[in-house]
């Protein structure tokens, strides 16, 4: 295993598309590391080229101590597995598996030991002689999975392996890949568009958005303070609340009355945002201790949780993520109240986080 | 190209039609009788020329000019097909070297635009390339005119390379023609091959060049007979740069050489019939033995995956 260098990558298509404008990365050996971002970010671009599929138009890539940059993909020493499985339709499973092995010139006794060991790995004894459209979208994907491990490469680069598998598959797939790169403390990266599967599977994520990378951190840092407003409304479903903010009295006050504790080293001289999480949030009935008048304008019920859109005459309606054995109904007058530690402030302009 | 599609695909029989015809049944007897009695007619009306060309290929020529009209009870003669083989030396026939001709001209041409039309589309699927939908339309541009349009500037151009009146020179102007067709028609077929075949190959240690021989291509297989079916169909066919192009009889295509019987003192209905016959016979079996890949090329990006 080891680590990979993406230093200053920038990739620009002969028809003048830049798909990367400037990405750099420090990916540690053994490391899951999650791409994320929404499509066209470049999430994918900057793993075909450090698989090799893309040339860059500047910027290194190191794959542990080796510049790879002009290397051809088979001599990277990766291995990739791919949103449609790319499985050869003509071979059956043991094939496809024993593929790369043979086309490395591996003898017969290895390739089959390694072929046994990955097919034990993966539990697919029993699929090993069927072809792939014999198999269901998760069986082909622990193929894809299963050929990407006999090589033992020395990084895994996975792009959105599970986007085409179900909900439920997809959780299932998603502990496994987590529970393998464990056990194999592989360098895997990981991109995909999903932020329930970067915060779950990541060691650390990057944000990625219009070729750059906004955010590098672990998931918790990525949750707790988004680098930018992007960010902050990338992660999170529901995103988090954006309130206009200024500081007045050592505090933050928002439009509609909302007081929050000011993190330290404030600028004063600019217009302010601050960025609050549903849950660090609280509808309780009017006149609450510390609460603002506020109104409900909807509530979304999903069970184990209410979602309230709330409006507090503060110019957006701000979403509050209550427990559902709290119940209002729709245009009841309640109180809204701040109940979090100290929110991420961001510059109105620059859009990135202050304090 | 029009033309041609209608022709391919009528020309099989349709086994997998059943299931529309019980439908109908279902919803009412008068509509289903109305819809037989429209298609017999139909049916009469495309087949009737047909029927009569194989019908006058087969009657003596004195039977052939009877008023009224015999449908049965000619004396049945195969006579005008070995006069389409056989000239009146007891040698080659003319019309048996035309078809040679139009043999070599088709089939050539097609392996050529074939050749260069299937990497093309690959290439123009695969890649980001500088201006790709103007080159494209470029390339589309050049079927947008009747080939008679451009028949007199290509005529004085053949004239001063040489390339008039020969085989080489019909062969070129319809693999240029075929090559367009080919390209935009083998585009969807690729568009539709997951490009991560290649990809997945490129890492298992081969160049993009073997991973597209390896893997792409044999997916390839049945838009490239489609695809090629439709080429040689135009190419066969082709009527105007061949009687324009060419002019001895070494080197005349069918189509100009049939046409060619016509027009003397008298015509000789049965050689024109039984050498039309003849002339279809290969386009229509060959149509039929690719039928299924026809359809598939005629319906293909239709629906997504």
């Amino acid at each position: 295993m080891a680590g990979i260098e993406v230093s200053a990558l920038h990739k620009r298509y002969p028809d003048g598309t830049v798909a990367v404008e400037h990405v750099d990365l420090s990916i540690g050996d053994g490391e899951l590391f999650v791409m994320l971002g929404p499509s066209g970010c470049g999430k994918t671009t900057t793993l075909r080229a450090i698989a090799g599929l893309e040339r860059q138009t500047s910027g290194d890539i190191r794959i542990g101590d080796t510049l790879v940059n002009d290397l051809p993909p088979a001599e990277r020493d990766i291995a990739m597995v791919f949103q449609f499985y790319a499985l050869y339709p003509h071979l059956k499973t043991r094939d496809n598996l024993a593929f790369p092995l043979r086309a490395e010139g591996l003898p017969k006794h290895e390739v089959q030991a390694r072929v046994g060991e990955a097919a034990r790995l993966m539990r697919l004894g029993p699929l090993l002689d069927r072809r792939p459209r014999q198999l269901s979208g998760g069986e082909q994907q622990r193929v894809a999975l299963a050929r990407a491990l006999v090589r033992r490469p020395r990084a895994f680069l996975m792009d959105e392996p599970l986007t085409n598998l179900d909900a439920e598959l997809r959780a299932d797939m998603r502990t496994e890949i987590k529970h393998l790169q464990g056990e194999l403390g592989a360098t895997m990266v990981y991109v995909t568009h999903d932020q329930v599967e970067a915060m779950s599977l990541g060691h650390r994520i990057a944000i990625l958005n219009k070729g750059r990378v906004e955010q590098i951190g672990t998931p918790l840092e990525v949750y707790d303070r988004p680098a930018s407003l992007f960010c902050a409304a990338f992660i999170g479903s529901p995103p988090m609340n954006l309130i206009e903010v200024e500081v007045a009295d050592g505090k933050l006050r928002g439009q509609g009355g909302l007081v929050l504790t000011p993190p330290p080293g404030l600028p004063r001289d600019r217009p302010l945002v601050a960025g609050v999480r549903p849950e660090a949030l609280e509808v309780t009935a009017p006149g609450a201790d510390r609460s603002v008048p506020a109104r409900v304008v909807s509530a979304e019920w999903l069970g184990d949780e209410i979602i309230y859109v709330v409006d507090h005459s503060g110019g957006r309606d701000v979403r509050v993520r209550m427990p559902p054995t709290v119940r209002f109904a729709a245009d009841a007058q309640v109180g809204l109240r701040h109940t979090g530690g100290t929110p991420a402030v961001y510059d109105v302009r620059t859009e990135e986080l202050v304090a | 190209m029009a033309v041609s599609v209608d022709e391919a695909v009528s020309a099989g029989p349709t086994p997998d039609r059943p299931p529309p015809a019980r439908r109908v049944r279902r919803r009412g007897h008068g509509r289903s009788v109305l819809e037989v009695v429209l298609l017999t007619v139909l049916a009469v009306v495309m087949l009737f020329p047909v029927l009569w060309m194989i019908e006058t290929s087969i009657k003596e020529n004195r039977d052939v000019y009877a008023v009224p009209a015999e449908f049965f009870g000619f004396t049945v003669t195969l006579d005008h097909f070995r006069d389409v083989f056989v000239g009146a030396d007891g040698g080659r026939s003319a019309l048996s070297v035309a078809f040679l001709n139009s043999v070599v001209v088709a089939g050539v041409s097609t392996v050529l635009a074939t050749v260069l039309g299937v990497p093309a589309a690959w290439a123009y699927s695969r890649f980001t390339l500088k201006a790709k939908k103007d080159q494209l339309f470029f390339i589309l541009s050049t079927r947008f005119m009747p080939p008679v349009v451009v028949v007199v500037p290509i005529f004085l151009m053949y004239r001063q390379v040489g390339l008039i009146d020969s085989k080489l020179g019909l062969i070129l102007i319809y693999a240029a023609f075929n090559v367009p067709f080919t390209i935009w028609m083998m585009k969807g077929f690729v568009d539709e091959v997951p490009a991560e075949y290649e990809d997945a190959a490129m890492l298992d240690g081969y160049s993009r060049l073997q991973a597209f021989g390896k893997f792409t291509l044999p997916l390839l297989v049945p838009g490239i007979a489609a695809t090629a079916v439709f080429a040689l169909i135009f190419s066969w066919n082709e009527f105007v740069f061949a009687i324009f192009l060419t002019s001895s009889d070494d080197v005349r295509t069918a189509p100009p050489a049939i046409a060619g019987l016509i027009g003397g003192t008298t015509v000789d209905w049965g050689l024109v019939a039984a050498a039309s016959v003849v002339f279809a016979l290969p386009v229509l079996v060959f149509a039929y033995l690719v039928r299924r890949h026809l359809v598939a090329g005629v319906t293909l990006g239709a629906v997504r995956r």
